[in-house]
Order: C-alpha cells, then structure tokens, then sequence
C-alpha cells in the first residue's frame, strides 16, 4: 500500500529557485505547493498546513521568512521549516541557529545557504520528515 | 572634571558651569554640565580610570605630580578627553610644551566666570566636531559596507539559478530530450542578459562615483541626445507595441559630459518602456525654463503607491509587486540618474499614480 505524499510548502521569488526546487522535490516523491511570496504564503496558511516548509529569507521583506517561519510555528509547532536565502555574513546578518540565542528567535529548525546541493537537501528534509 | 588643589577654584568652577549650557545651530539639544573634582593628580588619574570624562579642566601647579604629567599620561591612556590647562603663570614656555602634549586651551588663572565660560564653550565645540566626524566616518564606511554586500548577494543569485540549471542538464534531470531543456535553457540566458545589465550599470555607477570629469564637458544639443536615446529604446519598445513620442521646447543646449546624459536618458526611457502596458506610450518632454534644463519622462505604466514612490531611489531597491515580476533590471537605475544629477547640482522628482503612469522629471540648473 502506498504511503500519502508529504506536502511541502516552497516560498521562494526567485522563479529559477522555484523550478529546480520544486523538480527534485518531486522526483524525491513529495507534493509541492511553490508560492512566490509571503502574503501567497500566508494565503495558503490559512486554510492548510504543510508538512515541511522550505522559506526564502528575502521576498517581499527583507525579513519575509522568519514572518512566515513565525506563522507556520504559531499554528503547528511541529511542522519542520528551513529557511533557504543567499543572505550571508556579508550582510552583518549571520544566521547561524547553532546558538542558542538565535535558537530562541529564529523559528526555524534548519537554515542553508543558497546555492545548496539538492543532494544535501534531500538529506535534511528527510532527517526532519523522520 | 576639574582638578586644583584650590578647594576655592573648584567651587568657583562648579558654581559658574552648573546652570551653564552650550548650543550650537546645528545641534538639537543644548550642553549641559556635569562636574567631577579633583584635588590632585593622583586622585584625578584614579577618578579617570574608573570614568573617564569627556572634558578635563587641569592646573598645572599641583601638589603631587604636576598638571603636565597628568597631561602626558592621559594623553596615552585616554586619548579622547579633551584638556585645558589652568595654570597661573601662562608663560609661553608652559603654553608651547602643553599644546604640543595635545591640550586644547589655556585658561589664564585668576579667570572671570566669561573667560571660563568661553574656554569651556570653545572645547565643547571642539568635543563635539570630534564626535561628529567620528560618526559621520562609521556611517561612510557601513554605506560601503552594505553597498558591496547587497552587490555580492545580487551577484550570486544569477549564479545560483545558471548553476543549478546546468547540474539539472549535466544529470539529465529532464530525460534525454534536449527539447524537453528549452525553458531551462532560455531562463539560463534570461539570468545571464540580467547579470550583464547588473555589471553595465555597475560600471556606469563607478564612472558617476568618481568626480565630474571637466575636461569631458561640452554643449550639447540635448534635442539630439534625446533621439539617440529614443532610437536606443525602440527595439525594447516595438515588441511590446508601445509608443514613444518626443517633445522639446526653445533653445536646449545645455553643457554637460554627453555620457552623463546618455546614461539618463537611457535609463529613464528604459524604465518607462520596461514599467509599462503592452501598447502603451511613453512622452519625453525637454524645457528650458527660468535657467533650469528638465528632461521628463512620462509613462502610461503601473505607477507606484506612497511606499512605492519612497523606497524608489535606493540602490539595489527594485520594487516589487505582482506586475513588476519577471521583469529584469539591477535597481542601480535610478540612483545612476539622481547621482547623475546631482553632480550637476540637480535633482529629480517623481509623481505617480497606481494604474495611471509616473513622470519623472530631472531638473538641472543652467551654468
């Protein structure tokens, strides 16, 4: 008997990000549900939620995937959520979550940076779908 | 603080600073005062060390160690506070070597309450350009700072998408069909014509960073100019059906480098065409009026909100919304054009309005 898929949620407005994204994840044998902002994003919320979330930091705000990441953990804490985003240290921002001061503000259970292997996020989104 | 091993001076000091305050035009609040004292050197290096003042008001004739010494330690240790030295006997001698230690001002003693008032008034002033400017160079170097990390991170993001479609043809991800590649391929050359444009603006941004070039001035016939920059932009234009209309009035010679000009055009034209319906109009207007040169551009586009409108001017800001997606541009534009500019003592203005068109005006003044 086949399992149900796990839907994931991708927020990304980089079209390019969504397209690759969205392939592997289906070749990898998830449902995808790809939005191209927060306020798509929130939509979908309201009425649904995923079993993972894949976040773009920057969208609408420079900020639009700890919003989201916030939102998502409000209404179902165990969802799993990884904020994707080519923001670095460069920035001032580092977002390392391994602290746990940033552990505390970020909801987030794992970040990556862009330009990611699909390799690599397959092996995090299934240690966190265990 | 004050040190003097006269318990006398000190209360006078104090009497005469507490009430007084310092303001300046530029400065919001006033000065005000708040005063340590000190009976000698030792005691004043001690109450330093614990903390520090911004002024220090220090005779030179002390019981212990003398003013000087404590001038050359402090110089050292805290080499932000400001000193002035009170000292009895001003002798040109004292006067040279504490200047050369980096006091800022002598305060001749007996002293009237006006002749401390106006030395505590000089170095407050003193203390406070020093401030100022040290802000000021924090602020110039984050501007930097921030510049070159957004530019990296709209530097990676073509990469990263060019990268990511390249593994996906390398692994075959789409089967062996290379027709079934088309989308990817055409995004691929879609992020590289985006980076282009990013590094053409780039340069032009850099060539506008450094000084007016003088020598590269000439008068120019802008009416010219103009149907070079039309003629540049309709190509863009024709696809999508959209018109361009030009319109000059009186004489407009103007003096200026021909690229700085270019590049306005360029990039107000452009803008007005990328920004627009499908067979849409865009009017170049050009005014001489009461000395002042404007080049306007209206467009029959999407327009822009109050919020919109405000965050318009920044580098690397590309306003985003449903109808602006897809649409490839750097955000260096405009700021290229309001630098631009400026360095002809100009300025833009922008009206729009959402769903009707925007008009941007560049207004330069005659020389």
């Amino acid at each position: 008997m086949s399992e149900m898929k796990k839907k994931i949620l991708l927020a990304d407005d980089d079209p390019d990000q969504i397209f690759q994204v969205s392939h592997h994840l289906k070749k990898w044998g998830y449902d995808v549900v790809a939005v191209e902002s927060r306020e798509e994003a929130e939509r979908y919320l309201q009425s649904e939620c995923p079993d993972l979330a894949i976040l773009d930091l920057m969208m609408e705000e420079e900020d639009s995937g700890f919003i989201l990441a916030y939102r998502i953990k409000q209404c179902e804490p165990q969802v799993p959520v990884i904020i994707a985003t080519a923001v670095t240290a460069e920035r001032g921002i580092s977002f390392d979550i391994s602290t746990p001061e940033n552990k505390a503000w970020i909801k987030a259970d794992h970040y990556l940076e862009k330009g990611f292997r699909m390799e690599e996020l397959e092996i995090i989104i299934k240690g966190l779908l265990k | 603080m004050v040190v003097d091993d006269e318990p006398g001076i000190r209360s006078g000091v104090k009497r005469i600073l507490s009430g007084h305050s310092v303001s300046f035009p530029f400065m919001d609040d006033d000065y005000g005062f708040e005063l340590g004292e000190a009976s000698s050197g030792e005691e004043a290096l001690e109450m330093i060390k614990a903390n520090p003042p911004d002024i220090l008001l220090l005779d030179n004739k002390l019981p212990g160690i003398t003013g000087m010494e404590v001038l050359e330690i402090i110089r050292k240790s805290h080499p932000d506070i400001l000193v002035a030295m009170i000292t009895s006997y001003a002798s040109i001698e004292v006067a040279a070597r504490a200047t050369d230690d980096g006091a800022r001002d002598f305060i001749p003693k007996p002293f009237t309450p006006a002749e401390l008032k106006a030395s505590v008034d000089l170095i407050t002033k003193q203390f406070f350009l020093k401030r100022i400017t040290r802000t000021m160079k924090e602020e110039g170097k984050k501007i930097r700072y921030q510049f070159l990390s957004v530019l990296s991170h709209e530097l990676k993001s073509p990469l990263n998408a060019l990268e990511g479609y390249l593994v996906m043809m390398k692994d075959r991800e789409l089967g062996p069909d290379m027709d079934d590649y088309n989308q990817v391929l055409d995004r691929s050359l879609q992020r590289i014509e985006g980076m282009r444009s990013l590094i053409m603006d780039l340069l032009d941004f850099t060539k506008i960073r450094l000084e007016r070039k003088e020598d590269k001035i000439e008068r120019l016939d802008l009416e010219e100019r103009a149907h070079l920059a039309i003629s540049t932009i309709k190509p863009l234009a024709i696809q999508r059906n959209i018109s361009i209309k030009y319109e000059g009035q009186g004489d407009l010679f103007f003096e200026a480098d021909p690229i700085d000009l270019d590049i306005m055009m360029n990039n107000l034209l452009s803008n007005a065409v990328k920004y627009n319906r499908d067979g849409g109009s865009v009017e170049l207007q050009l005014s001489k009026q009461g000395g002042k040169m404007e080049i306007a551009v209206q467009d029959s586009g999407y327009g822009m909100n109050e919020r919109e409108v405000s965050q318009l001017f920044q580098e690397f800001v590309r306003i985003k919304n449903k109808r602006t997606k897809g649409i490839a541009g750097s955000g260096l534009g405009l700021s290229i054009v309001q630098k631009i500019a400026e360095l002809y003592g100009g300025h833009i203005r922008v009206e729009s309005e959402p769903d009707k068109g925007s008009i941007f005006r560049v207004i330069l003044p005659v020389q």
